[in-house]
């Protein structure tokens, strides 16, 4: 059988061109350098949760630090060496540890391993397609994504450590390499390691993009497709459109790094000599860098979201709640992001009269997000809700986008962000509604398409714990952090207790470090869980949650061109749930509306007059029916 | 043409021509992204202008480049009517005018660098014109690169189709690269 990416239905010959369906397929060409979109979602996704456990580990490693600021870790020398001598955390390495940290789980988690995962898992499989449009450019992008990991990852092994500038890698601390340690070998390999990332996600982008445009099933018309695809679809736009502006902001960061030039630098003394370096702006780097960051936090966000749709429509059987509002709410984010970016420059002395209207824009950003929560309850309610372990970390997104949306709103208001920035408060808001809520949206996303994956399903009591305890502990750990940033608590300090208005938050310190650990800990039921299940969980059927959408009427063995025949037609929209009048309470996208005649409604045939009248002449002979019979 | 086209489908070559527009769509955004970039540097304050003439080499370059465009359409043109003689000579001149095109470039730079105008300068914005125009060389660099695997597949006996759609990928490359530079060209000179 051929492996073609092919999506006309009709064409039968589809093994004579193909350039690599013939030799057999080795451990390399089937596990390693695979061009087939199911294994690159799971190499994505180990990937993703490789880094992802990395990037906590860092993290458990500075909140020790902010909770015993006095106290020494013999561990710590013997594990890090002189990162940590005498067991205390060097300064330096702290900064670096908060840089990694953020680095890797907003670019290498939530962007690579939940877009990379999901859009190349489930874009072909709901619209039916044998593959992605450029199979060869997607195994690119998952090599470029592994390459860009190790880069970042081998910036540990260097003497100087990694980059310590801050995820948003601000110049001038990051142009200037004899500033700090974390400025030197570190930030030029992060720069590297970024470079390559930005060039993964653009390929992959791109080929998601295509994909959707150009490689529908028959009668998947834009308006059938899942919600999931639509935000697939506009994630990869907005990274489309943005991450090439941070890629121009890099390029002019390395010629000052490494060539002398001025587009960012002025003014500066570095241990009391003045630097060549005159007339640059360091504002230009916030400008571009935040035309890319913004939207960056959509793109984390909204596959989560679109997984949400998902998962929340199956498990109420309901259809989702305003499916056109939906979609258009997030085109309406997608525009949004784009006009946004100065709130995060509100403290740069911009003029009042433009930070007034980045406000505006950005209080507008609450409408869609609104009439998105608002559908997810509206979609709950009444619903025969099957508590499902994708389903509660489903609805805990919810629970997340609403806690962490509210203080946006704060934020989002030039006079009191002025008050909050760059304090524990912005960490608290962004941790909960980016942070928590996507990645609540991924372990929803892999719960829910375990068995589309590994043919196996995971086991749901280990399910249930992980959730109760990850979902109790990101509230202890992010909740207490509002009230610091209220009381004016700067983010990224290394013993911000030592100063003599703050000790009394040493306290609160300990109590979100061991949250921290409980929810860490937490993670160990899920990885056991997601490792053991790959090769001894229960095996799925194929379609374990009764759901309407293309997927799951493919084969469980995940053959190469996904469907073993033809590929299906699609004749309905993918959220018929529960609909009045049909015997089960669901009915699959390939199901004809001719099957369906118990439960056609005047506006499942979208004006099709002829449709029309044999549903009312079926519909004239079923009543006397059942008149007859009564 | 119904043939042609059920071959498109066959070889998936809808969606792989789609990649080429959106990677081009990513490739404005970044000059885009540089451009506006010199327009917040250089509303930032007195000083901050492009007060040196660009050097007289651009302009020959500018010809060079849109010569070689039309160089490039003709090869199309050509091997749309099966002639595959003249699609190679296309080719090789839109090759040779395209490498012409760097040369002159680069002379344009040692112009500068003569006067005294480096890329290392306490003005950035000229060292935003040396910037843009060596990523711009980089991407002539790419097109050069699918001009030649345009030549190759022109020698090889490939079905005609295939043969067909490179030179198509080739040619809407180098137009847009092209553009590209006319629209660096016009917004140095209105900034001038």
């Amino acid at each position: 059988m051929a492996t073609a990416a092919i999506h006309n239905p009709t064409a039968t010959h589809h093994d004579e061109h193909h350039d690599h369906a013939h030799h057999h397929e080795t451990f390399l060409t089937k596990y390693v350098f695979s061009q087939d979109h199911k294994m690159i979602a799971k190499q994505f996704l180990i990937t993703g949760i490789v880094m992802g456990v990395i990037a906590m580990i860092l993290s458990i490693l500075f909140r020790i630090q902010l909770a015993y600021p006095d106290q020494s870790f013999p561990l710590f020398e013997v594990l890090l060496g002189k990162f940590a001598p005498e067991g205390r955390l060097d300064p330096n390495f702290y900064l670096s540890l908060v840089t990694i940290h953020g680095t890797i789980m907003v670019f290498f988690v939530l962007t690579a391993g939940l877009s990379g995962t999901f859009s190349n898992l489930l874009i072909p499989l709901q619209l039916g397609a044998r593959d992605m449009a450029s199979p060869f450019m997607n195994m690119l992008s998952y090599w470029f994504f592994f390459t860009a990991s190790v880069i970042m990852l081998s910036t540990f092994f260097i003497e100087s450590g990694p980059a310590g500038a801050g995820w948003t890698i601000y110049p001038p601390l990051s142009a200037v390499a004899k500033s700090m340690p974390g400025s030197g070998l570190g930030m030029t390999l992060w720069l590297v390691s970024m470079t390559l990332f930005v060039a993964s996600s653009l390929i992959g982008g791109i080929n998601y993009i295509s994909t959707v445009l150009n490689m529908r099933t028959k009668g998947m018309d834009l308006w059938k497709m899942p919600l999931t695809i639509w935000s697939f679809f506009l994630t990869a736009i907005v990274g489309l459109l943005s991450f090439p502006v941070l890629v121009a902001a890099v390029v002019l960061l390395i010629f000052d790094r490494s060539f002398g030039t001025s587009f960012y630098l002025s003014d500066i003394y570095v241990a009391g000599q003045a630097l060549p370096n005159e007339g640059g702006s360091p504002i230009l780097w916030q400008h571009l860098f935040w035309f890319l960051g913004h939207p960056e936090v959509y793109i984390v966000l909204m596959p989560a979201l679109g997984i949400t749709s998902e998962v929340i429509a199956t498990n109420a059987r309901k259809p989702i709640f305003g499916y056109h509002a939906m979609v258009y709410s997030l085109i309406g984010i997608t525009v949004l992001s784009f006009i946004v970016w100065g709130h995060h420059m509100f403290v740069t002395g911009m003029n009042p009269f433009l930070g007034g209207v980045f406000m505006i824009t950005t209080l507008i950003i609450a409408v869609p997000s609104a009439v998105k929560t608002f559908n997810y309850l509206a979609t709950l309610w009444k619903g025969n809700i099957r508590f499902t372990p994708a389903m509660l970390f489903a609805i805990g997104l919810v629970s997340f986008f609403i806690s962490g949306g509210l203080t946006g709103i704060f934020l989002g208001n030039a006079a009191l962000d002025i008050n909050l920035h760059d304090t524990y408060f912005v960490v608290a808001h962004f941790h909960l509604v980016m942070g928590s809520a996507a990645i609540f949206g991924m372990l929803s996303g892999i719960y829910h398409w375990f068995p589309k994956m590994f043919g196996r399903l995971m086991n749901a009591k280990l399910g249930y714990l992980h959730f109760w305890l990850t979902f109790i502990s990101a509230y202890l750990v992010f909740f207490p952090m509002h009230f610091m940033g209220l009381d004016g608590v700067p983010r990224r300090y290394y013993s911000f207790t030592e100063f003599e208005s703050m000790n009394e938050w040493l306290s609160v310190n300990v109590f979100v470090t061991w949250a921290a650990i409980l929810g860490a800990v937490a993670q160990v039921a899920f990885l056991w869980n997601f490792f053991y299940s790959i090769f001894f969980g229960e095996k799925s059927t194929q379609n374990p949650w009764e759901s309407t959408t293309l997927e799951w009427t493919t084969p469980v063995e995940r053959i190469h061109g996904n469907w073993p025949g033809e590929i299906p037609t699609i004749y309905r929209w993918p959220y018929d749930y529960s609909k009045p009048g049909h015997s089960t309470d669901f009915i699959p996208q390939t199901t004809p509306l001719s099957e369906t005649m118990s439960s056609n409604m005047p506006h499942d045939f979208e004006g099709n007059e002829e449709a029309e009248r044999i549903q009312e002449e079926w519909n004239a002979k079923n009543v006397n029916n059942t008149e007859e019979v009564k | 043409m119904q043939n042609l086209n059920k071959e498109v489908d066959r070889y998936n070559l809808q969606p792989k021509k789609f990649i080429m527009w959106l990677f081009m769509i990513s490739s404005i955004i970044f000059f885009a992204g540089l451009t506006s970039g010199f327009i917040v540097y250089s509303g930032d304050g007195v000083g901050k202008t492009l007060n040196v003439a660009l050097p007289q080499a651009f302009i020959y370059s500018t010809l060079v480049i849109v010569l070689s465009s039309a160089t490039m359409h003709w090869a199309y043109l050509q091997t749309k009517r099966l002639k595959f003689g003249n699609q190679r000579l296309g080719l090789w001149l839109t090759l040779l005018l395209g490498i012409v095109f760097i040369v002159m470039q680069v002379y344009g730079w040692s112009v500068w660098t003569n006067l005294g105008v480096f890329f290392i300068n306490s003005n950035a914005t000229i060292s935003f014109v040396y910037a843009f125009t060596f990523l711009h060389i980089i991407h002539i660099l790419a097109g050069l690169i699918i001009i030649i695997t345009a030549l190759i597949s022109s020698y090889k006996k490939l079905p005609n189709v295939i043969n067909l759609f490179r030179m198509e990928i080739a040619s809407i490359f180098w137009h847009f690269v092209d553009i590209l530079w006319i629209y660096l060209y016009v917004f140095l000179l209105l900034n001038q």
